[in-house]
């Protein structure tokens, strides 16, 4: 498994997503946002941060470049595409993913640690290869963002519920910016395209906090598989 | 007098400064040459009342790789790596425009520690606001944690730790000190000296524009009053997304090889960077305005050369890697310009085009503004008034709640959740979650642990004994992670120096900086100055803030602050005698006064060493700093973090002779408050205090004796958010 982590001008966490693509799967390796062609890559990480300074809404320039285009190339055929943070807000703007992320409620950025939970009759993302529900499953992951309020239509959060399109949700009282339903996570239709609010990346690491994230990594490595 | 005359004091030249250029002129300068000489002979840029003093910091030791002098300060940190870093103020700048001015004080940092080729891996904050009752002050602190959030986040670099008091002398003069950490190869460091005759001068990074002039001299060197609002242009608008670009193309140019020299443009623009560059070179530079890229076609070539336009960087770069260097910028979609040339003349030439606009010696320019002597004076008694909120007869317990609820010491959770501590993968511990920030560097195999601390109301009661605290502050709280100090940088926030209490103060801060630094052995490898900090009400309180970065070996081997299980013994360790002199309780009562003890920093020292070594040997449970607010407060702190009581007597300390009330709520240096297993605390030598357990806090201290739920002394103490956003900011 070869995993591509996108850098655009203005990334903040895409070396820390490669060190979490290879200790959770092996190789990766950065990409630059003017390259049309992926190099090959198996699978691709849109990582956090503020691409292009998202002075624009957020995400809403970066899914105009090369390299993204590329990525929905590869989400099409069935690749695993991550999108982390603002990577989630550029998939939601590049409509790999459905939704949009707006201003926190609380109107302020916010860092802390939080909980997610496995949101109930989908496949367990959280368990390399896929697997059945597992409601005991929860990981605690940091947060930290100032739009990351997910919201859609309500038809459109229906839908996605009926279809097992919202992968994690916050645990109850944990919710750090008033996204409907508590959704932390959504994915594609297919399947393989994730989208996330809280940084698997930066819970690889006993000393820095938790290792829970590395389960995302290796559930949407077992998509390439 | 002509008008050139008369302008220089409008930019903040005395006549006999202004006597002076003309004299190593040997004609009068003209309109840009003034306002060049206007801002390195300012107090922000020539260090004029405060260089002579500075001479006294201890500066060498064996781990320094770079001393003051340079962007930032460094040391080595083993495998060839060094860590830099630099604390500054942006004070006047945030109390006219807290969000840019805050944010843009997180700007300058960062680029003084990439400046040297280091990336930076953190920063931290030092803040400082009027009461939090004032309107003017949760606006300021509002926007200043908004600014410096925007600008950290945006970036990609953690903000760690730091510190917040509220108190009325910063009412009117806010301080915003921002410190950065970075980590670089030794080999790839960069010095800022200019060098190389014939080398090119490339500028990098944004465009110039209008913002910002006269920052240095303006904002930065005079006090602050009425008319205020007029000098909000003079204030510099950040854009991290521009400093992102900037940072990364820098570190791959040094990377490459590319560059001569690096050095940022901060305070005073081009011309305090061109300056110093070519006065640390001992060389001569060329600089053609015609080529500096603007946002205003119409500049002047004064404005150009004073402008604090963000985000720019200049260079030194020898002619045949120009095309290369050039590129790389293209790659990161920053601009860059080639804007002049190294010369042998010893002079600063500014050219528009062809024509000579400005020559002046680098000489005079950059290192002739006279040093002045302060006329120090001690002030007779406490200058700053008394205002008591606790009512007189309170109970010990209303006292604690107190104590947890005034902001300085309340959890700042409100402010830290604003920022991204976590980018970057090192923070092994979060803000509030030790008493130092620990950052692990799997290069080396090792850690650093960073502290920043300063009391300014201690200080203002013994500005000797109080300084000395703070340093003290910051190798404790080293010691708590088990880390080793290996160097310290400062930010000196005074009131004016020409006033001869301040210039006392100063003078005296100084000397105990000088000398808790000797005593500890820890060298001083940078710092930065800030006077002229008053409000028409007078000068802040003299606040010394000391930023140390010390080693840890085994990132893994980090006490906590919060009390980990009930069982465990809890102690006190070290030479702690609190009185209640200069304390948060006496500052509630209304009872502040001059004269603090002096503390005893051998004995510190040695409890410091006992505690570093604990902890790296595992043995401590929880391990935390007894500070503001005193050994009770600590106590609280202690159990709040971990959601467990605790039952303690501080009879050890009625022994050492302590009132019940100082036993309580006194403070000074040298106490750690531990936990853990009763014999390997005993074996440290720490005195047992009580045991972890129930759902209260218990303190008995002689005839005054403390119950407080768990719930109701954290209700207390996380109070600050609501007291921000209820009234409004």
């Amino acid at each position: 498994m070869i995993w591509g982590v996108l850098q655009f001008p203005g990334s903040c966490d895409e070396r820390d997503a490669v060190h979490a693509c290879r200790l959770a799967s092996g190789e990766a390796r950065l990409v630059w946002h003017e390259d049309r062609d992926l190099g090959g890559v198996d699978g691709v990480v849109v990582p956090g941060g503020f691409s292009y300074g998202d002075y624009l809404r957020a995400g809403a320039i970066a899914r105009f470049s090369p390299a993204m285009e590329a990525v929905a190339e590869l989400a099409a055929a069935g690749g695993p595409v991550l999108g982390i943070c603002n990577g989630f807000q550029v998939l939601c703007e590049a409509g790999l993913l459905p939704g949009a992320l707006l201003l926190n409620e609380s109107m302020r950025f916010v860092c802390r640690q939080v909980e997610l939970v496995e949101a109930g009759s989908i496949v367990d993302l959280t368990t390399p290869g896929g697997g059945q529900v597992n409601q005991s499953t929860s990981l605690s992951i940091p947060a930290k963002h100032g739009e990351g309020r997910y919201y859609a239509p309500e038809e459109e959060l229906d839908r996605l519920e009926a279809n097992g399109q919202v992968a994690y949700r916050y645990a109850p009282g944990q919710n750090p910016n008033g996204s409907a339903r508590d959704i932390a996570g959504v994915r594609s239709e297919a399947g393989n395209v994730l989208g996330l609010m809280p940084h698997p990346e930066h819970a690889v690491d006993p000393l820095t906090g938790s290792t829970d994230g590395l389960r995302v990594f290796e559930a949407m490595a077992a998509v390439a598989a | 007098m002509n008008v050139e005359t008369a302008k220089h004091r409008e930019l903040g030249l005395t006549d006999s400064e202004f006597e002076l250029i003309v004299e190593k002129m040997g004609r009068e300068p003209n309109t840009v040459e003034l306002a060049m000489f206007s801002l390195l002979w300012s107090e922000h840029c020539a260090y004029k009342h405060s260089r002579k003093l500075l001479g006294k910091l201890p500066t060498e030791g064996e781990r320094v790789v770079m001393g003051p002098g340079e962007n930032a300060g460094a040391v080595a940190v083993g495998s060839g790596y060094a860590v830099a870093f630099k604390v500054e103020s942006h004070n006047h700048p945030s109390a006219v425009e807290p969000f840019q001015g805050a944010a843009t004080g997180v700007g300058g940092i960062l680029r003084d520690v990439f400046a040297i080729g280091a990336r930076p891996i953190a920063i931290l904050d030092s803040l400082r606001f009027g009461e939090l009752d004032s309107l003017r002050s949760r606006h300021l602190l509002d926007g200043a944690v908004r600014g410096i959030g925007h600008y950290g986040n945006s970036i990609g670099v953690p903000n760690v730790g730091g510190e917040i008091y509220f108190e009325a002398p910063y009412e009117h003069n806010c301080l915003v000190n921002a410190m950065c950490i970075g980590l670089a190869k030794s080999d790839d460091m960069v010095r800022a000296a200019a060098a190389g005759v014939g080398n090119a001068v490339v500028l990098m990074g944004a465009s110039t524009g209008r913002d910002g002039i006269g920052g240095a001299s303006v904002l930065a060197s005079a006090e602050l009053g009425e008319g205020d609002e007029a000098k909000r242009p003079t204030v510099q608008i950040g854009d991290p997304f521009e400093e992102s670009k900037v940072l990364e193309c820098c570190l791959e140019l040094l990377a490459k090889g590319l560059l001569v020299s690096l050095q940022d443009l901060g305070a005073a623009g081009l011309t305090s960077s061109a300056g110093e560059m070519a006065s640390a070179g001992g060389v001569g530079i060329d600089l053609d305005v015609a080529k500096v890229p603007l946002r205003e076609a119409d500049m002047e070539p004064f404005e150009i050369m004073v402008s604090e336009s963000q985000e720019r960087m200049l260079a030194v770069v020898e002619p045949a890697r120009v095309a290369e260097v050039l590129a790389v910028c293209e790659k990161w979609q920053t601009g860059s310009a080639e804007i002049g040339v190294v010369t042998d003349s010893g002079q600063v030439r500014i050219l528009r085009g062809e024509e000579v606009v400005g020559e002046m010696p680098v000489e005079a320019l950059v290192d002739g503004c006279p040093l002045y002597d302060l006329e120090p004076a001690e002030p007779a008694g406490w200058i700053y008034g008394n205002r008591a909120t606790l009512a007189a007869g309170a109970s010990a317990e209303d006292e604690l709640l107190a104590l947890l609820a005034a902001p300085s010491i309340a959890s700042k959770r409100w402010a830290f959740e604003q920022y991204d501590s976590v980018v970057g993968s090192r923070t092994v511990r979060r803000p509030e979650s030790a008493d130092a920030a620990v950052l692990q560097l799997p290069e080396c195999g090792n850690a650093i642990a960073v502290s920043i601390d300063g009391n300014g109301r201690r200080v203002a009661c013994d500005p000797y004994a109080g300084t000395v605290e703070a340093v003290l502050e910051c190798a404790q709280n080293l010691a708590c992670v088990g880390a080793e100090p290996l160097g310290l940088t400062n930010c000196l926030n005074f009131g004016n120096p020409e006033k001869p209490g301040t210039a006392w103060q100063l003078e005296r801060s100084v000397s105990a900086l000088a000398d808790a630094c000797t005593a500890l052995g820890v060298p001083v490898v940078g710092g930065n100055v800030s006077l002229y900090n008053e409000g028409p009400e007078g000068p802040i309180y003299p606040t010394p803030v000391v930023g140390m970065v010390g080693e840890l070996p085994d990132p893994g081997q980090v006490a906590g602050s919060a009390f980990v299980a009930a069982g465990d013994a809890v102690a006190l360790l070290g030479p702690f005698s609190p009185t209640m002199a200069g304390s948060e309780l006496a500052k509630q009562r209304g009872e502040l006064d001059v004269g603090l003890p002096q503390p005893d920093v051998a004995g510190v020292a040695a409890a410091c060493a006992t505690v570093r070594d604990a902890v790296r040997a595992g043995k401590l449970a929880c391990v935390h700093d007894v500070s503001d607010g005193g050994l009770a407060c600590a106590l609280a702190e202690c159990s709040i973090g971990a959601g467990v009581g605790c039952r303690v007597d501080l009879q050890p300390l009625r022994d050492r002779g302590c009132s019940p009330e100082e036993a309580l709520f006194g403070e000074g240096s040298g106490g750690f408050l531990l936990s853990g297993e009763r014999g390997a605390l005993e074996a440290l030598g720490a005195v047992i205090l009580g045991a972890v357990g129930g759902t209260t806090i218990e303190i008995a201290a002689g005839d005054r004796s403390i119950v407080v739920g768990l719930g109701t002394a954290e209700s207390a103490w996380r109070s600050l958010a609501e007291l921000v956003e209820s009234a409004g900011a």
